[in-house]
């Protein structure tokens, strides 16, 4: 037995519980560093950060029209989010949102193309109830494989995020191609009486996302269905013991999340496209996992960390313009922006120790 | 004319191939990274340019799986050190990787001489299709087997080696210890902080090349913006497809390139199925795939146990 | 480098380890020589895993020096371990479940390949030597707990163990594997091989060690030579004061039978048996024992009776009423309670990241009308817990996995009691429990029963099961082996038929 020879280490250390002052000072820390970081790379192509980022928060609320398309992408961010977090709450990893926020679309789209010769408001009902359906429907697919043979659904809700994709463009290609589109095939435009009327400039789909947050973070915290949402998301055979139908409990609570990113997508569908496109989504779905769980899946976290994405983003749509920067630095510095946060999480359970020779 | 289309299917195949291995790396050390099409886009920037400016394919490929192992590093020093969400982590990984994919591409179309960028005439020599003296000659073996270019045996290649390094190797055994239990591994004396590092980065890498392919053969040489354009994401559901085994992910890619030509070659005669229809077949089968292998429950065909888990060892 | 003088295979000097606020180690001195066993004796907390840890080096201590054969070594992880000859047989089993049994057995040494021929050979000679059996082929999900055991031990004699730790290696055989256990143990020790045996049941530390180290609250109390002492003095150092471990056994009258389980049979998801053709009756007043090695039928039956899984065939009567088919929430209603406490003690009765008053909630909160959650009967029914039951916390808005384990289990039989049953199922209550928190439990049982409560208490300790049931049924791959009196049984009657022996003329109850 020989004895080896020891060069100091770091080891990771688990803290048992911190405070919750320590962690709002770890999160502000992690939110500046990241800007730092995001700071370097635009200095790095030969920018002033500081103007930069003034530049991005004047482009998001310099105007009014400006101000106006920042909460408009905002919309759909917030509720994809709200529902997705619906979901998490249970640690059922629903990664689908994109999916759902298309099918709901879709549904919506069938009777603003077909039957826009119904009565607005009643028009306008009918298409969000079908938002809602054909979201929820498309929620309870992996949900139902997931309770009954416990399929992975971080996997299957992905691959049904492009099957839906691909359902809008056989739609646009097919059935649903506008006879007046030439060269590229589309979907028609949405009448007036389809479309979403508007409330402050805004499509009033923004009074829906600020309800729902409210909505929300009342069903989550004190309602039974919260109670059993959180209890399964902790431990199923818990919820078991305890005697709550974890099957339901999980269709139930996938219905609803995604029947949230269903009316998502109706409302972006008939707000802001005035259309069904296979860009309804565009991504958004994805982003709100990422709001989602940097918000901690608190619904008034959700509508903070949305509101801070949508400036990053609409703000950045106007570096193009101003600095001729191409539109995915957006993405390239919220990337950036987010594993500066991401790691700075670690400090809030662990920390690094170094420890001297043998430990003594 | 079938002959022509299982080539079709092997050049087509041949990104996923590389993108599954390199995911297939990633999963049996216990991480799912999602960050597959972000790897691979950053592969396709850094190998095209890098085969641009040194006109060598040697290079070029050597920048890819740089790239992708940057882009790996990134995730690995933020999912194993730092412990961060891997779903998160991966998705902003996608993000990330094609954005300053594109954007680097842009950037440097914007500063060339005629606003595009082709590959110079040696390195698109040098990927050409190949042929094997003497055995690239024989009728119908021939062409399906030995005319390929460089990627494709490359990537037959690298799935070999993954194949045999999972499972015949005592490295290989260590890493899918780490996958299903890294507690026993560590147990085991597996240096599991290592190993994962090691695999993950190595995995990343193959998914640069993988992207390299696209934007280098898939455009005819030109650089054209989102070369990947959705292929990680079709390279994650393959790696369920293939059971998470780098040998059925040679075949299972081939397939899945079949699938995405299929359009091209189906013969419409009876009825058109509409190429929506074809290009969501890869995804519905894995679906499908999906719930066939939880329902049978094979233990031997499932994703590793502790996959997606952050591993900790000083848990009280 | 320092040396010491005895020839200690390992020695400890000052091991001290803390995991945040909590104490595990303090100052802790210790020796074992080559060829002996050292029993590691101490209650549930007392800090024999944390040290053993240390030694193989999955924790690092904060303070302290370790001697390999007289030498100063840093044990930084397994790896480090293992190259010094120290092999860690753990509690929890770390196996590869998709892995073969020589796969597990292999991993993480050195070499090239892994199917070769000569590898084999070397594990059958090693099997040979030390009288384990074992099928390498064979694959870690198809196999028994004693097989995975035994597996675990051939893992580190093939890396050249020399020292060998048990963590409470006989908590998952019955009496007659843990014989055949000692009988190897043994062998080992004749070869020189140094053994430590992490345990707190004192007839094995009396059965099987030289000599004894008692740890107590971090510290090591007294190490002595095991031929001169007793039960009585271990125990008095293992819990610090003189303490009857004479578990009460009240007499009550007036008996009937409450549950009539008959010709139960119940299948797993899986297709495995869970139980076949089960016969009993429980009584109200009685506790009755259920024995049987884990994986025997005690999840199957108390789930079934909670109306959490449906039985193949069978009835169980209620007061003469079926209640199969009836949901949990029904049975709950009628008077039934059931608790579950699993290996990792949270898992099936309370949800760790809430508080105690959300956790009281999990079996009322349908009680009211209404969407909305009423919490101000299970706040107050918390205070009240925490009154009559000493349960140390903060307050009742603390998380319950910051609960120390007598406590988080005090809250679990707590809430079920509150609601007042007829038939108390508890499984395992007292796992992980130190002496005093399990005395506690105890006597809360032995109330209930004095109300004439109808108790089915499955254990895993047979020797509590002997003194605290009046009757014990005994389970093997859900088969009923027998049913006997508490009284006049013995231990090794019981250990039979938890081995698969059935008694005679025993198909159902009276």
């Amino acid at each position: 037995m020989n004895n080896r020879s020891h060069t100091p280490f770091i080891r990771t250390v688990k803290i048992s519980e911190r405070s919750s002052n320590d962690i709002l000072k770890i999160r502000i820390a992690a939110f500046v560093l990241a800007l730092t970081a995001g700071g370097l790379f635009i200095l790095l192509l030969g920018f002033n950060p500081l103007k930069l980022y003034g530049t991005i928060i004047s482009g998001a609320f310099r105007s009014k029209m400006a101000f106006q398309a920042t909460v408009k992408f905002m919309i759909p961010l917030l509720m994809s989010s709200l529902g997705v977090s619906i979901a998490f709450k249970m640690r059922f990893w629903n990664i689908g949102a994109e999916g759902q926020i298309i099918v709901g679309a879709v549904c919506a789209s069938y009777f603003a193309l077909f039957h826009d010769n119904w009565p607005h408001f009643l028009l306008l009902i009918v298409m969000f109830a079908a938002g809602a359906i054909g979201g929820g429907l498309w929620g309870l697919i992996p949900a139902y494989f997931k309770s009954k043979y416990d399929t992975n659904e971080t996997l299957f809700t992905l691959m049904l995020n492009y099957i839906a994709l691909h359902i809008i463009t056989y739609l646009r290609d097919g059935p649903w191609k506008d006879p007046g589109s030439s060269g590229f095939p589309k979907i028609a435009r949405f009448t007036a009486n389809a479309q979403i009327d508007k409330v402050l400039g805004v499509h009033f789909g923004w009074i829906i996302a600020l309800i729902l947050v409210v909505i929300v973070f009342i069903y989550l915290k004190y309602t039974k269905h919260g109670y059993e949402i959180s209890v399964v998301g902790e431990s199923k055979s818990t919820a078991r013991y305890a005697g709550m139908d974890v099957k339901k409990i999980i269709l139930r609570t996938m219905i609803i999340s995604g029947g949230i990113c269903g009316i998502t997508g109706m409302i972006q569908a008939a707000g802001s496209d005035m259309t069904l496109a296979s860009s309804v989504a565009g991504g958004v779905g994805f982003t709100a996992i990422i709001v989602s769980w940097l918000a901690y899946l608190n619904p008034f976290g959700i509508l903070l960390v949305s509101f801070l994405f949508s400036i990053l983003d609409k703000g950045s749509s106007v570096m193009q313009s101003t600095y001729g920067l191409s539109t995915y630095f957006a993405s390239v510095l919220q990337g950036i922006i987010l594993f500066f946060i991401l790691g700075c999480e670690f400090f809030i359970r662990y920390k690094f120790v170094l420890t001297k020779k043998g430990g003594k | 004319m079938f002959i022509k289309f299982l080539i079709a299917a092997v050049f087509a195949g041949t990104p996923l191939l590389f993108g599954t291995v390199g995911e297939i790396m990633n999963e049996k050390a216990g991480h799912l990274n999602l960050g597959v099409e972000g790897m691979m886009a950053m592969g396709a920037c850094a190998g095209f340019m890098a085969g641009f400016f040194s006109n060598s394919i040697y290079i070029a490929l050597l920048a890819a799986f740089l790239a992708g192992m940057l882009g790996a590093l990134i995730y690995a020093v933020l999912t194993i050190t730092f412990m961060a969400n891997q779903n998160v982590t991966g998705l902003t990984l996608s993000i990330f990787g094609v954005g300053i994919s594109n954007f680097a591409g842009e950037f440097m179309l914007v500063n060339s001489a005629s606003n595009s960028l082709k590959l110079p005439e040696q390195i698109t020599a040098q990927i050409s299709n190949i042929n094997i003296p003497g055995i690239s000659t024989i009728p119908v073996l021939g062409p399906l087997l030995f005319q390929y270019n460089i990627f494709v045996y490359l990537g037959v290649v690298i799935a070999v080696t993954c194949g045999i390094y999972y499972s015949r190797t005592k490295t290989g055994l260590n890493v899918r210890a780490i996958g299903e239990n890294p507690g026993a591994a560590d147990a085991a004396g597996i240096k599991v902080t290592k190993l994962k590092y090691i695999n993950v980065l190595i995995g990343g890498g193959i998914c640069g090349i993988g992207g390299a392919y696209c934007s280098m053969i898939i455009n005819g040489g030109v650089w054209m913006n989102n070369p990947v354009n959705g292929q990680g994401w079709i390279a994650v559901a393959l790696v369920i497809f293939a059971s998470w085994k780098p040998l059925r992910a040679i075949f299972g890619s081939f397939i899945f390139g079949a699938f995405n030509i299929l359009k091209y070659y189906f013969p419409k005669t009876i009825f058109t199925i509409p190429n929506a229809f074809y290009d969501m077949l890869p995804f519905a089968i894995t679906a499908l795939v999906l719930v066939v292998t939880s329902i049978r429950k094979s233990k031997e065909n499932q994703q590793p146990a502790s996959c997606g888990v952050n591993y900790f060892r000083e848990e009280r | 480098m320092l040396k010491t003088i005895d020839n200690y295979a390992i020695e400890l000097k000052g091991i001290t380890k803390s995991f945040g606020k909590v104490i595990a180690n303090e100052d802790v001195n210790l020796g074992i020589k080559y060829g002996e066993i050292l029993a590691l004796l101490g209650e549930n907390g007392s800090g024999k895993t944390t040290l053993m840890n240390i030694l193989s080096g999955i924790y690092y201590a904060d303070e302290g020096t370790i001697f390999i054969d007289g030498n100063e070594v840093f044990i930084t992880n397994p790896h480090e371990a293992i190259k010094l000859g120290i092999g860690m047989i753990h509690q929890h089993f770390k196996l590869v479940e998709v892995f073969s049994a020589m796969d597990n057995i292999v991993l993480g040494t050195k070499g090239r390949y892994v199917k070769n021929s000569a590898l084999k050979e070397k594990i059958l000679e090693m099997s040979n030597k030390f009288g384990l059996e074992i099928e390498p082929d064979k694959k870690v999900y198809n196999m028994s707990v004693s097989e995975k055991q035994t597996i675990e031990i051939m893992k580190v004699l093939y890396r050249g163990a020399k020292i060998l730790i048990l963590d409470e290696p006989t908590s998952v055989l019955t009496p007659q594997e843990t014989e055949k256990l000692f009988v190897i143990l043994r062998r080992m020790k004749e070869q020189g091989n140094a053994i430590i045996i992490i345990t707190h049941k004192l007839h094995e530390v009396l059965a099987i060690s030289d000599r004894v180290a008692i740890l107590r609250k971090g510290k090591v109390v007294d190490t002595v030579n095991t031929r001169e002492t007793n039960e009585k003095q271990l125990t008095e150092l293992m819990v610090g004061r003189p303490i009857s471990l004479e578990i009460k056994r009240p007499e009550t009258s007036r008996k009937k039978t409450v549950l009539k389980v008959v010709d139960l049979s119940v299948v797993n998801e899986d297709g495995t048996i869970g139980l076949n053709n089960i016969n009993f009756k429980l009584k109200s007043g009685e506790i009755l024992g259920v024995a049987g090695v884990a994986g025997s039928g005690q999840r199957e039956l108390c789930e079934t009776i909670a109306g959490l899984m449906h039985p193949k065939t069978g009835a169980v009567l209620y007061n003469k009423e079926n209640i199969i088919g009836k949901t949990p929430d029904e049975i709950i209603n009628l008077g039934i309670s059931m608790s579950f406490v699993p290996e990792d003690r949270l898992g099936m009765g309370l949800v760790g990241s809430m508080d105690m008053i959300d956790n009281m909630l999990l079996k009322s909160y349908k009680k009211n009308k209404g969407f909305i959650i009423d919490k101000k009967p299970s706040k107050q029914l918390a205070e009240e817990l925490v009154d009559k039951l000493s349960i140390t916390t903060p307050n009742v808005e603390t998380p319950v996995r910051m609960l120390s384990g007598g406590n988080v289990q005090k809250v679990l039989l707590g809430r079920e009691i509150e609601s007042e049953p007829n038939v108390l199922i508890t499984a395992y209550p007292v796992r992980g429990l130190d002496i005093n928190s399990s005395y506690i439990i105890y006597d809360l049982l032995n109330e209930q029963k004095k109300k004439n409560v109808a108790i089915l208490f499955i254990g895993e300790d047979l020797d509590v099961l002997l003194e605290l049931s009046d009757r014990i049924m005994v389970l093997c791959h859900g088969e009923l082996m027998g049913l006997v009196d508490a009284k006049n049984t013995t231990k090794e009657e019981v250990g039979l038929m938890m081995a698969g022996r059935k008694m005679e003329g025993v198909d159902s109850d009276e």
